[in-house]
């Protein structure tokens, strides 16, 4: 196995004070990493599924096939080809096509578990361009977090090797540069490490050190990608502030052996009781609700589906072209004019009272319906109190009392019927006032509506009409005098 | 003395674990009484779907860094956006021109929502706060802006619950809160969660007063806005939960995860019910979302790819590739005609 140098992995034990300032890559990333333990790392969860894909590859009978190349006047050794990996995981993945594998393929390179031989870009073509496996030892899974005091020793050891294949690139000479000039106080101790590994390099036999050199350069393209490479160490911050935290992870609800232990203090089983009883109520709240079968849920989803699959755009073509697709906005234009309502929205209005409620014709159509019934003051009461709660707090008390006086009390100027419970409940959520104070009673409301009046304007000759004729687009004119957006607003649910 | 006093509370463990457990197993045998089927196998009478195109129709670029959220207005053609170098973009996206780009006074901002009206966005992140900014043509929107509610950690997600003049947030002090916008007070606070808060989704009824949270602790959480109590819980993922969003139905919620997998939680059979994923899909899933009819579930994975999965039938429907980093958010539009995806590419696609 290789060892990068002992005094490596000694720098990156200490923790290092952050140096002054860093290369441009780096700067970014610096805070996001610190050296807390390995095993909560976000992405080490992704590492490990990686390495079993890797093992399986290495795999010396069923992996992919890693032979030593001959050349003009050299050998290329422990190299596979794109093309054969590519047919490997074909063959061993759960892939769908070719494509699906070189997209896997290339981000596995991208994290360093294999490398193309020359070339700084990792990532995998499907031809005969040779490719090698990453010692586990440079595996983005051993946490390693290189400062850039390594990458100069790095750097500066490749200029002392004499040899073509070793040679910076444009923007590692630039790097080079760059860490030059930030180091230069030390850069007398770094050339002297970059001198001692140089001196270790050199024994090595030549195959060897053709591998191990190759290994090297791959991890430094993982942590100090070439210039518009992605940088896949990087963490998500959101993860990154979360192992910064002290204390994290702690399940309250799960039961914890250890806390049953008579040895735990009184504190602890203090706590521990509490949480106990919490977990109790919480299972017997789960025990005292009726739930139904899978197969019932699964058939109202499926009934959903085929509700709404005319509405569902990934689905069904929308009446108007999709202005996306026909970089034509005439489907948002033709909705706003409200002109020719198409048959198939105004049979959403029958789907549920929610949906009628949701379109601003639909709703403004029921409200007639309500005024010829001399039912309106039901959706006006559910209405306000939907209202209250998009109030901003300060409104909200005054609001509250102004529903009560034109709803529920007893001179009420526009009363409305509700069962006593939910009046009760109601008068009694009145002594403090807040935005859910009329709940009950508008649950209440809600209920009657859909159950009575909302069924008989489904079945009234008013939505027959209103459907049959937007099917016909004959009776526009009827429809443009119920036209109105002044309470599209309020009506977004 | 002090073992006197001990005991009793000892003993009072031990009867409760006795009884937590009782109490589990009686849960466990209700379950298998309704778990009759797989899902998968009693929605034969939905059809089997082709693989779908779906193909990119316009790309956003302004940004300079990672796009760590967008959020569509509510006219179905404008994004809002947010990214890593503290900029809030306003974009037409059908036209893919910039409408307004606002510098916040913080990186990072990982959140951005548009209000119901779309003339108000709120967004926050590593500041830990929600700062939200009415948008008008004639001036400089930083103007009027308005810092709304502080968190004790970073906010992750955030989203107008059917008004302007409230805000819900979630947060990496594992607490979800409700804000007055005028006054900044808080309303409601809801504790629960024993690790940060990734993702938050207002449940589709006609009275909004329920949430859904999905969190670090690997729980996905149902709320009661009203008494800021947890009426439902959720448990399966085996990593932290990173997106939540309620099905159109409102009776199941789809969720996203760094293990790799989605799944559909059915709120009235109280368990999971469907899980989405493939040996060879190894990487985290940041953002998830319906389509209108609730089939198809959209995901934005780390692996740079969007995936659609046909819910119903356990099947990959589409892959989209494109992004050249990982894909933070997706959403579909309003009216449900084209999909967006916000990636660490400093990109916005919209698809269709």
């Amino acid at each position: 196995m290789v060892t990068m140098n002992s005094e490596k992995v000694a720098a990156k034990r200490k923790p290092e004070s952050n140096n002054e300032s860093c290369l441009e890559t780096s700067i970014d990333e610096e805070p996001l990493h610190h050296p807390t333990s390995c095993e909560d790392a976000p992405n080490l969860l992704l590492y490990r599924k990686m390495e079993k894909i890797v093992e399986r590859m290495q795999d010396e009978n069923t992996g992919v096939p890693v032979k030593t190349v001959k050349s003009f006047m050299s050998k290329i050794p422990s190299v596979f080809t794109g093309s054969d990996l590519i047919v490997w995981m074909i063959k061993n993945l759960d892939v769908d096509d070719q494509q699906e594998a070189l997209h896997l393929a290339h981000l596995m390179a991208a994290h360093g578990y294999f490398f193309p031989i020359d070339d700084h870009m990792l990532t995998v073509k499907n031809d005969n361009t040779f490719y090698r496996f990453q010692t586990p030892y440079f595996w983005p899974s051993n946490c390693w977090e290189p400062e850039n005091t390594d990458y100069a020793v790095y750097l500066c050891k490749r200029t002392m090797q004499n040899k073509t294949r070793l040679e910076l690139a444009d923007y590692e000479a630039e790097n080079l540069a760059r860490l030059q000039k930030m180091f230069s106080r030390k850069w007398e101790f770094i050339f002297m490490q970059a001198e001692a590994q140089s001196k270790v390099d050199k024994k090595r036999d030549k195959l060897e050190r053709k591998v191990l050199d190759s290994q090297e350069r791959a991890f430094w393209d993982v942590h100090r990608p070439m210039p518009g490479c992605v940088n896949t160490t990087e963490i998500d911050i959101k993860k990154a502030c979360q192992m910064n935290k002290p204390i994290h992870g702690v399940k309250s609800l799960t039961i914890e052996p250890r806390k049953m232990s008579p040895s735990t203090s009184g504190i602890e089983s203090n706590v521990s009781t509490e949480t106990l009883k919490r977990q109790i109520d919480a299972l017997k709240a789960r025990l005292g609700r009726r739930n139904i079968k899978v197969s019932k849920a699964a058939e109202s989803l499926v009934a959903y589906y085929e509700q709404y699959l005319e509405y569902d755009a990934f689905f069904v073509a929308p009446e108007y072209p999709n202005p996306w697709i026909s970089d034509n906005p005439e489907l948002w234009e033709q909705e706003k004019m409200a002109k020719d309502i198409s048959a198939r929205r105004v049979k959403r209005w029958a789907f549920s009272l929610k949906e009628l409620l949701q379109d601003p014709i639909g709703r403004e159509h029921f409200i007639k319906f309500l005024d010829k019934e001399f039912s309106g003051e039901n959706l006006k009461f559910w209405e306000a109190v939907q209202q209250l709660k998009s109030f901003p707090q300060s409104e909200v008390q005054n609001k509250v009392t102004e529903i009560w006086a034109e709803f529920l009390a007893p001179d009420a100027s526009c009363p409305i019927n509700v069962d006593c419970q939910s009046y009760e409940v109601t008068k009694k959520n009145m002594e403090s006032l807040d935005r859910w104070s009329f709940d009950c009673s508008a649950a209440h409301v809600y209920h009657l509506m859909k159950s009575d009046s909302y069924s008989r304007y489904l079945r009234s000759d008013m939505y027959k009409d209103f459907l049959n004729g937007s099917k016909k687009k004959t009776s526009v004119k009827g429809i443009r005098s119920i036209v109105s957006f002044t309470a599209r607003k309020d009506n977004i649910t | 003395m002090c073992e006197v006093e001990t005991k009793p509370l000892v003993d009072s463990v031990e009867s409760l674990t006795k009884e937590a457990e009782i109490l589990k197993k009686k849960l466990d045998a209700e379950r298998v009484k309704l778990n009759d089927v797989t899902l998968f196998d009693s929605t034969e009478r939905a059809e089997t779907m082709a693989y779908m195109s779906i193909k990119p129709r316009r790309t956003l670029k302004g940004h300079q860094a990672k796009v760590l959220c967008s959020d569509w207005s509510p006219d179905k053609r404008h994004i809002v956006s947010s990214s890593q170098d503290g900029k809030m973009i306003i974009w037409d996206a059908f036209t893919t021109n910039k409408e307004h780009a606002v510098t916040m006074p913080t990186t990072w901002v990982m959140a951005c929502a548009y209000a119901p009206s779309g003339n108000l966005v709120a967004c926050g992140g590593l500041d830990n706060k929600v700062t939200v900014y009415p948008l008008t043509m004639e001036e400089d929107v930083t103007v009027k802006k308005k810092t709304v509610g502080t968190h004790a950690s970073y906010m992750s997600c955030c989203l107008f619950p059917n008004s302007d003049q409230q805000i819900l947030t979630g947060s990496g002090d594992s607490t979800c809160a409700l804000w007055d916008v005028e006054s900044g007070q808080l309303l409601q606070s809801f504790h629960g969660h024993s690790a940060d808060v990734m993702s938050i989704d207002l449940a589709p009824s006609e009275t909004g007063n329920t949430f859904v949270s999905g969190s670090c602790d690997k729980m996905v959480l149902i709320w009661d806005m009203r008494s800021g109590q947890c009426v439902q819980s959720f448990e399966g993922h085996d990593s932290d939960v990173n997106a939540v969003k309620f099905h159109p139905s409102g009776d199941a919620v789809g969720t996203g995860s760094d293990d790799a997998t989605c799944r559909l939680f059915d709120l009235r059979a109280d368990r999971e019910i469907g899980m989405y994923g493939r040996g060879n899909l190894i990487f985290g899933i940041n953002s998830v979302d319906f389509s209108v009819s609730g089939r198809l579930l959209f995901a934005g994975y780390n692996d740079y790819t969007v995936n659609t999965w046909d819910i119903l039938k356990n099947n990959r429907v589409s892959l989209l590739y494109g992004h050249e980093n990982r894909v933070s958010c997706v959403q579909v539009s309003p009216d449900g005609t084209a999909l967006s995806t916000g990636s660490w590419d400093c990109t916005i696609r919209v698809w269709a």
